[in-house]
């Protein structure tokens, strides 16, 4: 693949092909630690980390085992127990070695493991026919686009709690309103060709 | 436990997406159309209630510390098979929801019901809970895809329903078209609409749950329940 490709391959993710706001896929960590900037960035740091590993990982573990073996079919199992080993070893490692990013991620790194976005993106790898750098760019860049997406929700989730709306949009309703007001504006970058 | 209570829990007071606020992102990303809600919400059913009924007859022999990874892998055992499935015998479902088959294995609902009710429960409740939550998650998908797809384009049954054919199963079905679909609020077939459709269902939820507490707590029985769709 040429540099062109690996340059839109990462814009694409970041603001085209937003992980979020287009695909919906993590969804449900958007929308349940959303609710302060410093926790929406601790838990966006967290995904663009595990999904840039679990990317290279998991393409090596179907390049080389799964392929030539003959079991692509059971790459949805594969793919889900490297995921949740990695984020385990990943906990460990930062616990030992950088204990000040690991306390910082804190509860967010163990609940990445059910985050769909990063089954998804190791799936999407494969689907895509992405070589190795390509799927990393991939991975790298569409957790980069999750966390400008967190990032941008929570501040103005922070804004709604000193404003007026009905009573029965209280809560979860108001979120996923303007969880769509802000995925409009994303929509401007939609049809947007590079190259 | 009858199945009475069950399924009015499953599907109204303890509904998986409405209530336990789980299993969001397939929700907005495939309600496009009647064919994606109801396979999609068929496919969680079965998955959920085959996990279940698992996860509860080896409930006694799983360590505790290791649960959830055991929990996973019998996942995505299920999710599998019927990804293979859908594959084989509907390839038309299998292309339009894609990747969100076997995204199922992440889906909070069943690690959710596995953690939170099959742990403690026997066999039979289990079965007939995966059952009604099941049910309580196609209902949902199928609402939204109505609303999305009858206010998004004029039509109704997409995929599943044709004008001309009757009822098909391979996702050609134009649907019924009830109105012009240059009048149709496109915007509501975009991601966007996802969101905004959910959140004005979450909103009508809340209402009509606010609503009938207030009167249970009036009348001061506790038969009848209020049922809002929409």
């Amino acid at each position: 693949m040429s540099v062109t490709e690996y340059i839109s391959i990462a814009i694409g993710a970041i603001l085209i092909n937003n992980f979020i706001f287009s695909q919906f896929l993590g969804c449900c960590p958007f929308l349940g630690c959303s609710s302060k900037v410093e926790t929406a960035s601790g838990m966006g740091l967290a995904v663009v980390f595990v999904m840039g590993l679990a990317s290279a990982i998991c393409y090596v573990v179907n390049e080389f085992i799964l392929v030539p073996l003959g079991l692509a079919f059971l790459k949805t199992l594969a793919f889900i127990l490297v995921i949740a080993a990695l984020v385990q070893f990943v906990e460990m490692f930062l616990k030992k070695a950088v204990p000040s990013l690991y306390s910082a991620l804190g509860i967010y790194l163990p609940l990445i493991t059910t985050n769909c976005a990063v089954l998804g993106v190791v799936l999407l790898n494969v689907q895509n026919g992405y070589d190795f750098l390509g799927s990393v760019i991939y991975g790298i860049t569409g957790g980069i686009g999750f966390l400008v997406a967190i990032v941008l929700f929570a501040s103005v989730r922070e804004r709604i709690q000193f404003s007026d709306y009905p009573e029965c949009f209280e809560g979860f309703p108001i979120c996923l309103i303007s969880a769509g007001l802000v995925a409009l504006a994303f929509m401007g970058f939609s049809g947007m060709k590079i190259f | 436990m009858n199945f009475k209570r069950q399924l009015k829990e499953g599907v109204i007071t303890n509904n998986p997406i409405l209530v336990q606020q789980l299993g969001m992102c397939a929700t907005m990303a495939i309600t496009t159309s009647l064919f994606n809600g109801v396979g999609m919400g068929l496919s969680v059913l079965i998955i959920l209630t085959c996990c279940n009924v698992v996860v509860s007859a080896v409930r006694r022999f799983i360590p505790d510390q290791i649960r959830l990874a055991i929990f996973v892998v019998i996942i995505a055992g299920f999710v599998t098979i019927v990804d293979l499935l859908l594959q084989a015998y509907i390839p038309a479902l299998s292309e339009s929801l894609g990747v969100f088959i076997p995204l199922i294995v992440v889906n909070c609902i069943i690690i959710g019901r596995a953690e939170a009710f099959c742990q403690k429960n026997p066999v039979g409740p289990s079965f007939v809970d995966g059952i009604t939550q099941g049910l309580g998650y196609t209902v949902v998908l199928i609402v939204m895809c109505v609303i999305r797809e009858f206010l998004g384009s004029g039509r109704f049954g997409g995929g599943l329903i044709d004008a001309v054919k009757g009822f098909t199963l391979d996702g050609t079905g134009s649907g019924i078209q009830l109105f012009n679909a240059e009048y149709g609020a496109s915007i509501l077939t975009l991601p966007v609409g996802g969101f905004l459709t959910l959140g004005f269902i979450f909103a009508a939820m809340q209402a009509a749950l606010k609503k009938a507490a207030k009167n249970k707590a009036e009348r001061g029985d506790d038969e009848e329940e209020e049922e809002e769709d929409e």
